[in-house]
């Protein structure tokens, strides 16, 4: 069959099919687009840096036989008992009520397995959660859903989130197919309602404020517990130095490309940075501050294998953490689902409606029947298996680097293949010394 | 939701005492949260943030003074008085046991709490009981703008008036209002008083320390309930003139 273009039909570049099928949609329907998932557009990434490996003037260790070592640890600036990671790849907060609670028990089976941290999500803390991850971050967000200060007192380290990649400045939502019996008992909500969270902290405004409630967390925890805070990118170079100021022990960047369970479409595409612009704002911030690699930095929005995660390191990340990628490695848009995800109007590779509840992998749902597909024992290690891959590509770009540890990875590692990348990483475009923007030539 | 626990019994005589003007709020939070006594009594707060923030035991705790952000967040079981004005987020996220403001209350009081009883003698500023998750407030004064912003369960009474904004966006929170209501906030309503309502009202007012107006009719019959109109529970494109 000849397509419209074999018979010289032309697409528009700006009306294409799928601004077409956005505008009829919202004409038939008079809703917008909630969807999960992170911002689809391309933007630019960690794709467009590249390792220089070593050379003449560089010396690497031997693949096989030389450690790159991998530990990190987290939080201790004021004084907390730190977070002690084998891996500086954790598991970003995802609520149960978002996922299953059998997709928290494999979250948590599959960090543990391999000595890395998972957390929390707005909703509570749940015990397949606690009871599967040995090293737990507790999230402390504006809706304060079942915040319990047992709870508080139990976790490895509290997260006070201010916002999130997908959408910096929104709040969350769980649409009523969600709201389970459990799910409302958590959040103190009626059943089946549509969950409209707060953007806002309800008992703190700006980062005065927040240097205070920083100090009532450390109160209440009896200053044992690393307080970290997570932001959205839109300002990150402004809110490191706030965060900081107010009392942070770890910055938690998100970049646009971060997933979410339920957000606007116009929301996840349109608010916030790439993580790639975003990071070496953060960096700058804690370097000026003379706080680097002190006052720890996860990044996260878009890390999906080994050289994204040594990208995000050498550009001065302590950590990263992963989302999306931890979905999918426990089993979100398989192929063996392909009949199901067409049923339901997608297909597999493009299900995003994690707001929907009737996800075939029984992951992003609360149906109990779709839940009991998910084998936590056996998603778990589908996770652990993800997550040593990952530790074991990033060893594999930092030994050909030279690097002893995966935090010896630094910036002058790299070259960028794009004016733009160049532009947001500030590494060099590669051939050249030139970073757009830059006052001075990296070797002048 | 915990299990209220009824006030302990011990005197002054026998509470031991910390002199913040001696000492610091570490010293007497960590003090608190392993207590070798039952009663408490806390001079020269001097308008220190975190003051018996996160106890989780059956204590008293009597504050001789004003206290900054966050007194009493996060109480559990303890029972603390506070003879002065309250900074912001006083008894934030308390779960259980009981915390009284002899004077006024800055905003957010109460803001998220999940049980126990918050009563404020004087007023209390914006936000009062944002959030609310089943604990119960009365406010003998009057309340400021945006109280009950999103609040889930619980009970607010104010005896005197309710500035603007009031149960904003509210769920299944439950609000009593002796005086004035400024503009209601999106789908907060007026609804019928039934006697139910009135016997809790009557309760409220009791353990708060109205005894004599929770016995008076009259009194009680100058109270309006408001709650959620539901017409905001599901997402409708009808509602962008809502909020």
């Amino acid at each position: 069959m000849r397509t419209p273009e074999d018979r010289g039909l032309r697409e528009s570049a700006t009306y294409d099919r799928f601004h077409i099928a956005a505008i009829r949609h919202a004409a038939e329907t008079g809703v917008y687009d909630i969807r999960g998932w992170g911002a689809k557009r391309k933007v630019p990434h960690f794709d467009d840096l590249l390792f220089l490996g070593s050379s003449m003037s560089r010396y690497p260790l031997e693949g096989y036989r030389e450690r790159c070592d991998t530990d990190v640890p987290l939080g201790g600036h004021h004084g907390a008992t730190p977070v002690h990671l084998s891996t500086p790849i954790t598991i970003a907060g995802m609520s149960f009520g978002a996922l299953s609670g059998q997709a928290k028990e494999a979250l948590g089976r599959g960090a543990s397995e391999v000595g890395t941290s998972t957390t929390t999500g707005d909703g509570g803390m749940t015990e397949e959660e606690r009871g599967h991850s040995d090293k737990l971050v507790y999230q402390l967000l504006p809706s304060r859903y079942g915040v319990n200060p047992d709870h508080l007192r139990s976790a490895d380290a509290i997260e006070v989130v201010l916002g999130q990649g997908a959408k910096p400045g929104g709040g969350g939502m769980l649409l009523g197919q969600k709201i389970s019996e459990r799910v409302a008992g958590m959040r103190t909500l009626p059943a089946g309602i549509d969950q409209r969270s707060a953007c806002r902290h309800p008992d703190w405004t700006g980062p005065d404020d927040l240097t205070i409630k920083i100090h009532e967390l450390r109160e209440i925890t009896d200053w044992k517990t690393p307080i970290y805070v997570k932001i959205g990118a839109s300002r990150p170079y402004y809110d490191t130095k706030l965060a900081v100021a107010a009392g942070a022990d770890v910055i938690v960047l998100d970049g646009m490309q971060g997933g979410t369970a339920a957000t606007q479409e116009v929301f996840i595409e349109h608010v916030g940075i790439p993580i790639l612009a975003a990071l070496p704002q953060a960096v700058q911030a804690l370097q000026e501050l003379g706080l680097h690699r002190k006052v720890q930095l996860m990044a996260s929005g878009g890390i999906r294998n080994g050289a994204d995660v040594a990208k995000a390191l050498a550009l001065g990340a302590d950590a990263v953490s992963i989302g999306t990628a931890a979905l999918i490695a426990l089993g979100d848009n398989d192929p063996k689902y392909a009949e199901e995800y067409e049923r339901l109007g997608s297909a597999a590779g493009y299900y995003d409606d994690f707001q929907d509840g009737r996800d075939p992998t029984g992951i992003s749902t609360q149906d109990p029947k779709l839940a009991a597909r998910l084998d936590p024992v056996a998603a778990g290690k589908r996770l652990a298996n993800y997550l040593r891959v990952l530790t074991l590509e990033a060893q594999t770009l930092a030994r050909a680097c030279g690097k002893a540890h995966l935090l010896h990875l630094e910036p002058e590692d790299m070259v960028a293949l794009t004016i733009e990348a160049s532009a947001m990483s500030r590494i060099p475009l590669a051939g050249t010394s030139w970073v757009p923007g830059a006052k001075h030539h990296q070797y002048d | 939701m915990e299990t209220e626990t009824t006030e302990l019994e011990a005197t002054s005589a026998e509470a031991r005492v910390f002199d913040l003007a001696e000492t610091d709020v570490r010293e007497l939070n960590s003090e608190l949260h392993a207590p070798s006594a039952q009663s408490y009594v806390v001079q020269n707060p001097r308008g220190a943030h975190a003051v018996a923030a996160g106890v989780h035991d059956d204590v008293e705790i009597r504050i001789e003074g004003d206290v900054g952000y966050f007194c009493a967040g996060m109480n559990q079981r303890a029972h603390i008085t506070i003879e002065g004005s309250a900074g912001p987020g006083v008894a934030e996220n308390m779960m259980s046991g009981s915390v009284r403001v002899k004077d006024d209350a800055s905003q957010s009081a109460g803001a998220t709490a999940h049980g126990g009883l918050l009563v404020i003698e004087g007023n209390a500023s914006t936000r009062c009981g944002i959030s609310l998750k089943g604990a119960d407030i009365v406010v003998h004064g009057n309340i400021g703008a945006m109280s009950a912003f999103m609040a889930q369960a619980g009970r607010i009474v104010v005896c005197g008036n309710a500035a603007d904004g009031l149960g904003d966006s509210i769920y299944e929170a439950r609000i009593y209002v002796r005086g004035t209501v400024g503009d209601l906030g999106a789908d907060c309503i007026e609804k019928e008083m039934g006697d139910e309502h009135r016997a809790e009202l009557a309760e409220l007012l009791r353990e708060s320390g109205k005894a004599a107006e929770a016995d008076d009719d009259d009194y009680l019959g100058g109270f309006r309930r408001y709650g959620s109109g539901r017409t905001l529970y599901h997402f409708t494109s009808d509602q962008s003139g809502s909020y």
